[in-house]
């Protein structure tokens, strides 16, 4: 019989066949239980590499399309190398704007490290100028290249050195969380396949009994299948939805916040949970086959 | 129906059973006697599957046990009946749902509710009982709620290990009637039993051939029973 077929009877349901297999209070509760925790922190190994990897995104994105050209010179060659610098900058395709800060706003930038008075233009603090990169982003290489030429005191930070880090771990974070995720998986079909097995065991004079009426392997496991996977089923949906209301009850906070108060579904993330129920079953039914079929096997 | 060709069967150097060469024709009538321990319920297991010939070979329904596959060997028991020594029924279900799980588990519709049921049910005069678990029947129900579950698919072929083990000498020749009904049916019957009275009670009744196993030996006995 096939995996379809058997999908389909699995679905549709035998009572007469579900009434052969004793029920086990303690392994059913096992599976319910096991299935139900597992799906809970699934959601949070969920959220947390969903929100990790649109930390990253938003990381990535924000430190990629912005760029930064610093200018040590003499002051009479500030002006004139800056000027050189906007002309070889409007010139380089990639670039959708760039334009010097004012002393205002380099204040303002030192300000958190040196207080409100500091007299910028006392000090040898180099002219920063912005660039504003489109989506295709600038040849760095070929411009500091022209840089050095035009403006031997530039020095062109594209933020890579920033980014590089933070991406890394983003990404990692993102890695961990998947991570989780595989390893609750394989920990829920290890747990349901103990379960199982445990089932099967204590059930071997059912199994034998059925085996010398003529039932076939796949009508035995089936009747063991679909009662472990509809507890991993049920056990997950609680799980999940437990999780996620766990979720989205906790505590926002603004852009700014800490990273973990970010920790979340945005919009159509919510429906990445639903999925969890539907797995733990798949991962319920292939563990609880699996098993059905190797203590089968030593039966005869 | 059952073709044994030097077929013999053991767990160590020592056979159980060995040299057996036999045939069972359709719809003859055979007792399998010997001591207790002498291996008639190996020689069964080894006809319905359950074990396999270490030497030679075993046939049923022109099929050897030793070439057919899982689902070959589950298709070919519900063409088979076997009354258990022990019964091998199952606990927590009422006796009716026992006698029904052959077909049950063949996939017919019907099972316990069907009227051919409730037939068979009344003709091992167990209509009364139909509801009851297993542990509450008496051995002689239980050993007619075995041949009924035996023959619920309308097998080919009964094999019967001890099926007058526990019952009372009344019980023993009503269950005897039954088989022989069965055989009158054009069902092949092998009996596994040391009970030399009840074989000499069937050969008043039908062709009766007796089978001998002694020392692990296969022997056709002597008409002198």
């Amino acid at each position: 019989m096939s995996v379809a077929t058997n999908l389909m009877a699995l679905l549709r349901g035998e009572v007469q066949a579900d009434r052969i297999v004793p029920r086990t209070g303690q392994t059913a509760r096992l599976t319910l239980a096991v299935s139900a925790a597992m799906a809970f922190l699934a959601v949070f190994a969920l959220a947390l590499s969903l929100a990790s990897g649109q930390l990253a995104d938003r990381w990535s994105a924000a430190l990629a399309q912005s760029a930064t050209i610093r200018l040590s010179a003499a002051d009479d060659q500030i002006e004139i190398q800056t000027r050189a610098i906007l002309t070889v900058l409007s010139q380089t395709p990639g670039v959708t704007e760039a334009r010097a800060m004012s002393d205002d706003e380099q204040r303002a930038l030192l300000e958190p490290w040196f207080g409100p008075d500091l007299p910028v233009g006392d000090l040898p603090v180099p002219r920063l100028i912005e660039i504003i990169e489109d989506e295709t982003g600038f040849d760095a290489a070929g411009l500091r290249q022209r840089l050095a030429a035009e403006a031997p005191g530039a020095v062109l930070d594209d933020h890579t050195r920033w980014r590089r880090p933070l991406v890394a771990a983003a990404d990692r974070l993102r890695m961990l969380g998947w991570l989780s995720l595989s390893l609750i998986l394989g920990a829920t079909a290890a747990m349901i396949t103990l379960a199982a097995q445990a089932a099967l065991a204590s059930n071997v004079q059912v199994l034998r009994v059925m085996r010398l009426v003529g039932a076939q392997d796949s009508y035995i496991a089936r009747a063991f299948v679909r009662r472990f996977t509809h507890r991993a089923l049920t056990g997950a949906a609680i799980g999940a939805a437990l999780g996620m209301l766990a979720i989205a009850l906790m505590p926002r906070a603004a852009q700014e916040g800490a990273f973990l108060t970010g920790l979340g579904f945005q919009g159509l993330d919510w429906l990445w949970p639903l999925t969890i129920p539907p797995l733990a079953a798949v991962t319920a039914f292939w563990a609880t086959r699996i098993a059905a079929f190797r203590t089968l096997k030593g039966l005869r | 129906m059952i073709d044994m060709q030097d077929a013999a069967y053991g767990y160590g150097a020592e056979p159980i059973l060995s040299d057996m060469t036999l045939r069972l024709a359709p719809g003859s009538f055979h007792f399998l006697t010997g001591p207790s321990g002498s291996g008639k319920t190996t020689f069964l297991k080894l006809c319905y599957g359950e074990l396999l010939a270490t030497q030679g070979s075993v046939t049923v329904f022109g099929q050897d046990t030793a070439t057919l596959d899982r689902n070959a060997i589950a298709r070919s028991r519900q063409r088979i009946g076997v009354v258990h020594q022990d019964c091998a029924f199952l606990d927590h279900l009422p006796i009716a749902e026992n006698i029904a799980l052959p077909l049950t588990v063949s996939g017919r519709d019907g099972g316990a509710s069907d009227a051919n049921m409730r037939e068979l049910i009344a003709w091992v005069g167990l209509s009364a009982r139909a509801a009851a678990h297993p542990p509450e029947l008496s051995g002689g129900e239980r050993q007619r709620a075995a041949l009924a579950r035996a023959i619920i698919m309308d097998p080919d072929l009964i094999l019967a290990d001890e099926p007058t083990g526990n019952v009372d000498w009344e019980m023993s020749l009503r269950l005897l009637q039954l088989l022989c009904e069965l055989n009158r049916l054009g069902k092949t019957i092998v009996i596994a039993t040391h009970d030399l009275a009840l074989i000499r009670a069937a050969k008043a009744q039908v062709q009766a051939r007796v089978l001998r196993i002694a020392d692990g030996k296969l022997s056709a006995a002597g008409a002198n029973l």
